[in-house]
């Protein structure tokens, strides 16, 4: 086809390359408004419900944030409605079936129904204005992959409207979830099937958005570094959500076809599903993690009215940050009865995440210390970003010490560790909704009021 | 008046620590791993704190007080001091310490050996002293000789558990198909509790159990006192006891009752708890507890034996309170 049509086309005729006169010909001016104008109708949000066919990143990404934000404030009220049953002993507001349903569901849908959307959504907003592109790559590939998300995070967030949802932790240890008798937990199967799937459509959208859609003269070691982290988070998207892919379908195969994977009784074994789990638990901290970290390297030069310092300091830290992470899933397993030298292993392993981590924050310090700093409202969000991320990554290396974990694994202890690196995840994030001046920002800037009170309840509240 | 100054005193602090007592506590440690454990805890926290209040103390200094302009070669410096050289120093030094810790908390116990397996939502506990023909079977209690390390094995039926004494050591979990092992060295005689640390369904939070540490002599006798069959009383609560079939489930050693599905009775009276930790062992409790059992822990696979009149309920739970 393609070639039978180049052979009808006109053959080229005239000077190539173009000569300067030919370029500074001026081209009339209907002509050229004609373009624009086709130009525009082509990129025009569609009217009416075909408003709901669009494909551009500018509406995918915003309804990819506004969905997550939405089930946000649902795993919010589940928290809300767990912390009244808690308030008093021996209450009877919520039976304990519901208790663990909600529990489950709060923190499946923080999880994969939040944190790695919102990321998603937010590169996907972002990313192409940064890089001076007009779109990403594939904009039905976004999309798709916002459709999907919506029915699974649905089809998953809604079971609980039916007292159906699933119920044995947002871990899904077998064989707790997998006897489980009712739907509960093939429901997280599949509707959360949906949502990997979304992920990893956005993964590849956006690494090939960071490799390919860059403009002339901008190459990789000149982009932006928000760029660079998309890129990292991207590949650990990659490889992250495989493994519990395929625990997925290990984990259906035995409830719908009884095929043993995690029945000890016939020769499976229940420990399998948790480093499949795992592998793509730990990754998903920092797939959490560095997105927001990636903010705040765009705010900080700004603020500091200076470029970054250290630049390849921070690529080669998240690259690093990025590849630690695979290494480190089983000190999510220290009391599974691991032998200890596996477990010194993956304690120095996670220490040593400690470092490219510690090279990206003084990074930041050092380019405020060089440049002139202006405490633009982002900054404080910083701050408290900071704070907080300070107190959950000292917690974590302390927990990383396996014989310190066996005593607070499972306990209250781990919870602020996770929440406050999820929170401080989540307030560098906020610094970028009342961000004034990162170049090529799509919004408009908000006034410096809006943003300050929160920013400065955020960090004493979570700490 | 003192008095009065002194009860407030105390509610006061109280109030303000009233997470670190307790028989359940971290910090109201018996045993040496927990006591080890915390040392390191002290250590790494006051390190954190001070780590802390440097960075955020140091990002403060260079966006509010000293703002900028200064030389290049000092902020590089702060990365490569910061980010390499102090974790490497402080990262160093603390997995040094924390995992040569390591082996001597998972050292081999010696003498007694003790199995314990999680059930839903109760604990099997077996006492295999050395050189004895069976295990010593018991329920929902342990018991461990002060002063020696007691070599435990886990196991577990249906699902996943996690057993933990937080006042003595730290936990490790039943898994189902597995023998986990650890190990125990209580130093201070007393009571402690544990509980379940692994997400094991509806009940998971009711699964507890008090573990009572003994000075070596008392913990013999009592082991001989647990070994020995049960000396029920005859009467009416006995009667009862087999009619309903309490005996298909529950084993009382020297009756022929003889089941093996719920924990085992025969020094039932004795024990400091009921129903897996979390009632106080009181006639009243007991009562309610046989009444309806999946009332106080649900989805408990012990029916309901609501149809008893309260008489007999109240003869069945003496006749068993009196199994000691």
């Amino acid at each position: 086809m393609t070639r039978s049509h180049a052979s009808d086309a006109p053959l080229p005729e005239g000077a190539f390359p173009p000569t300067e006169a030919m370029l500074s010909e001026p081209v009339p001016s209907a002509l050229a408004e004609a373009q624009a104008d086709r130009l525009r109708a082509v990129w025009a949000t569609p009217k009416g419900w075909r408003y709901w066919s669009a494909v551009n990143n500018s509406e995918v990404g915003v309804w990819y944030a506004l969905t997550a934000l939405a089930f946000m404030l649902c795993a919010g009220v589940l928290a809300l409605l767990m912390r009244v049953q808690l308030a008093v002993p021996d209450n009877d507001f919520l039976s304990a079936d519901r208790f663990n349903q909600f529990f489950t569901m709060h923190g499946s849908a923080m999880m994969f129904l939040f944190a790695v959307p919102m990321f998603e959504a937010i590169s996907i907003i972002l990313l192409p204005a940064l890089l001076g592109a007009r779109d990403l790559p594939f904009p039905r590939l976004s999309a798709y992959g916002y459709w999907c998300f919506l029915i699974g995070g649905v089809f998953v967030m809604g079971s609980i409207l039916f007292d159906a949802a699933p119920k044995s932790g947002w871990f899904m240890y077998p064989p707790l979830a997998t006897q489980d008798e009712g739907l509960g937990s093939d429901i997280w199967l599949l509707g959360l099937s949906f949502i990997e799937v979304a992920s990893i459509a956005a993964a590849v959208e956006l690494i090939v958005g960071v490799l390919k859609c860059r403009p002339p003269g901008m190459r990789v070691n000149l982009m932006p570094l928000y760029a660079w982290y998309v890129l990292v988070v991207g590949g650990m998207i990659l490889f992250a959500f495989p493994p519990l892919i395929a625990g997925d379908l290990l984990f259906e195969m035995e409830r719908g076809f009884d095929w043993p994977f995690f029945d000890p009784e016939r020769g499976g074994d229940p420990l399998l599903w948790q480093h499949l789990f795992w592998i793509f638990g730990h990754p998903e901290v920092y797939i959490i993690f560095l997105p927001s970290i990636a903010l705040a390297a765009m705010i900080v030069p700004t603020a500091a009215r200076q470029p970054i310092v250290g630049y390849s300091w921070i690529v080669l830290s998240a690259v690093g940050t990025g590849f630690l992470s695979f290494g480190l899933w089983v000190h999510h397993m220290f009391t599974t009865g691991l032998p200890a030298l596996s477990l010194g292993f993956f304690s120095a392993a996670s220490e040593a995440v400690v470092i490219p981590t510690g090279i990206q924050l003084f990074a930041f310090v050092a380019t405020l210390m060089v440049g002139r700093v202006k405490m633009i409202l982002p900054m404080l969000w910083i701050a408290g970003g900071l704070a907080v991320f300070t107190a959950g990554g000292l917690t974590g290396v302390m927990v990383a010490i396996a014989p310190f974990d066996w005593q607070v694994h499972d306990t209250y202890f781990i919870v602020p560790t996770c929440i406050t690196r999820s929170l401080a995840a989540w307030s560098f994030r906020s610094s970028r909704g009342s961000i004034t001046s990162i170049p090529s920002s799509p919004r408009r800037p908000c006034p410096s009021g809006w943003g300050a009170g929160p920013s400065g309840c955020c960090s004493p509240a979570s700490t | 008046m003192r008095r009065g100054q002194r009860a407030a005193v105390g509610l006061l602090i109280l109030s303000g620590a009233g997470g670190c007592h307790g028989p359940q506590s971290v910090f109201s440690a018996g045993g040496a791993d927990a006591i080890e454990l915390n040392r390191l805890f002290a250590v790494m926290l006051v390190g954190a704190v001070i780590l802390w209040i440097s960075l955020n103390g140091l990002f403060f200094h260079v966006t509010r007080r000293r703002t900028g302009h200064m030389s290049r070669k000092l902020a590089e410096a702060v990365i490569i001091g910061g980010g390499i050289l102090l974790p490497v120093v402080v990262l160093t030094a603390l997995l040094a310490w924390g995992l040569s810790i390591m082996p001597d908390q998972r050292a081999p116990g010696e003498g007694l050996r003790v199995r314990i397996t999680g059930e839903e939502w109760w604990w099997r506990v077996e006492y295999l002293p050395e050189g004895a023909a069976g295990p010593v079977i018991s329920a929902n209690e342990l018991r461990l000789p002060a002063g020696r390390r007691t070599e435990i094995e886990l196991q577990a039926g249906r699902v996943i558990h996690s057993f933990w004494v937080p006042g003595l050591g730290g936990k490790t979990d039943m898994i189902p198909g597995r023998t986990t092992r650890m190990s125990l060295e209580p130093v201070t005689p007393g009571t402690y509790r544990g509980q379940c640390a692994e997400f094991c369904g509806a009940s998971h939070a009711l699964m507890a159990l008090n573990a009572v540490v003994l000075e070596e002599g008392d913990f013999a006798r009592w082991l001989e006192a647990e070994a020995a069959p049960a000396r029920p009383e005859e009467g009416e609560g006995r009667a009862i006891f087999f009619r309903e079939g309490c005996g298909a489930c529950h084993t009382i050693r020297g009756t022929p009752a003889a089941g093996a599905v719920g924990p085992d009775l025969t020094h039932f009276g004795s024990r400091t708890s009921l129903a897996a930790g979390i009632l106080p062992m009181e006639r009243a409790a007991l009562v309610s507890w046989i009444a309806n059992a999946g009332a106080i822990k649900p989805e408990a696979q012990m029916p309901a034996f609501a149809h008893l009149s309260k008489t007999e309920l109240d003869r069945l739970a003496g006749w068993l309170e009196a199994l000691e």
